[in-house]
């Protein structure tokens, strides 16, 4: 029987991934359906007519799209097990955390990917630069939510998987302990965790998408 | 426990203005405090010391900056009046155009502003092409809320006034009765509602402003 919430996603979406795990990390079920992004569903497109992307969450019938708003709105409609805390100040602290991952990490960290040479350089700098700054939102606790994850946790969650990835393409090294010790350990203590660990892709498979997405943006 | 409530600014932001309607809309009490961005003060850098900007919202001494994380904060903190629908999927649809707006409308209208050339061309479809995708989520309704403003209308706030004086600038109109039917009346009509009116800059001194920001922004880029 078809469940009531149903997501269309790409299996190598770091944006599909953690609404995955935010899904599963607050025990929904829910039906999982793989876009071709080649060729995209009519359900798609008309989920979401203005980006025509996934992630799209439908929930009873209706669409939510753009990954961010859909965390939001499982927060919301799943109040038990929650993301974000009570206290308002706390969370508008979790948004504005939520936020920096989102607008200065995720940029710098695509320039990153991106670039070469000098360029790349640069971009890595800005990446660790920002990394330095969110790593300080960390304030020695596990996760950035304290001791059990959280919104900023699930929202930054692509960097312990995917910067790791880019590490391994590259032969290069961006987060360590020697230069962010704390969250360094976070990308471990993130990637550890049940519900999102069930959610993750295959690394390999990761790398050879990262590789084609490479290969594509070469100038031929 | 004093409902102390005071917001860091600097007049020509629309980020700090788009907070004032807000918190004029819900009738709350603040203490406004022009920051001069060029020596910024000791409480400024203390309060948003990642950023650096404004606007910032202070609370009871606790400080909140990036204007959408406030705006969230204080339809929290003061439910009465809300900005958003309790419909759950209303509301994910409401974040969802209040993001559009931000992520692709505002870079589409800085481009525009401070272009010139066939770059400015290229600007210029494209923020046509944004406007219209915004104008779409009007849905025939006077406000992107319904009958009166919801989130989408203060994080899109700023754009009557800021898009007029830009066209001013530039000498050429983007938003009109031909083209864009459903928001020229938004223009209208958000432009008259008195909590928006009353926290509006002067419209020559934004012109003035804005005139000299595009030219230091072209001069920049040559």
């Amino acid at each position: 029987m078809a469940k009531e919430v149903k997501l269309l996603g790409f299996w190598a979406s770091a944006y599909v991934v953690r609404v995955q795990i935010a899904l599963n990390f607050k025990g929904i079920e829910y039906d999982y359906v793989e876009e071709d992004l080649k060729k995209k569903s009519e359900l798609l497109l008309q989920s979401n007519p203005v980006y025509r992307q996934v992630p799209v969450l439908v929930h009873a019938g209706k669409p939510i799209p753009e990954s961010m708003v859909i965390l939001e709105y499982i927060e919301e409609a799943w109040p038990e097990k929650p993301l974000l805390p009570q206290d308002p100040y706390q969370r508008a602290m979790a948004r504005f955390w939520a936020r920096f991952a989102e607008e200065k990490c995720l940029p710098s960290g695509v320039k990153y990917f991106t670039t070469k040479g000098e360029d790349q350089l640069k971009a890595k700098e800005e990446l660790v630069e920002n990394l330095k700054i969110l790593e300080g939102a960390l304030q020695g606790k596990k996760f950035f939510a304290g001791e059990t994850a959280g919104m900023v946790d699930i929202v930054a969650g692509w960097l312990p998987f995917w910067i790791r990835r880019m590490e391994g393409l590259f032969g290069d090294k961006v987060v360590e302990e020697d230069n962010l010790p704390h969250l360094n350990a976070w990308f471990q203590d993130y990637l550890s965790l049940p519900f999102v660990r069930e959610k993750l892709p295959p690394p390999e498979k990761v790398c050879a998408d990262l590789r084609g997405l490479l290969a594509s943006l070469e100038p031929n | 426990m004093s409902e102390e409530v005071k917001l860091h600014s600097i007049w020509e932001s629309p980020f700090g203005f788009r907070v004032q309607i807000a918190l004029s809309f819900k009738g709350i009490e603040y203490e406004y405090i022009e920051e001069d961005l060029k020596d910024k003060s000791e409480l400024l850098l203390r309060y948003n010391p990642v950023h650096k900007k404004v606007p910032v919202l202070v609370h009871r001494g606790k400080p909140i900056p990036e204007s959408m994380v406030i705006i969230e904060y204080v339809e929290e903190t003061w439910p009465e009046k809300p900005i958003l629908s309790e419909d759950l999927h209303e509301r994910a649809m409401a974040r969802f155009w209040a993001k559009f707006s931000d992520d692709k409308c505002s870079p589409a209208i800085f481009k525009y502003f401070s272009t010139q050339g066939e770059e400015h061309d290229k600007a210029k479809a494209e923020l046509v092409e944004n406007l219209k995708t915004l104008e779409g989520a009007l849905k025939g309704n006077k406000f992107f809320g319904g009958e009166t403003i919801g989130l989408v209308d203060i994080a899109a706030g700023w754009m009557p006034m800021w898009i007029q004086r830009i066209e001013e600038v530039l000498g050429n109109k983007v938003v009109e009765e031909n083209s864009f039917p459903h928001l020229q009346g938004w223009f209208h009509d958000l432009l008259n509602l008195p909590f928006v009116n009353q926290n509006l800059p002067p419209p020559e001194k934004l012109r003035e402003h804005l005139k000299n920001f595009r030219n230091s922004l072209l001069a920049r880029s040559t």
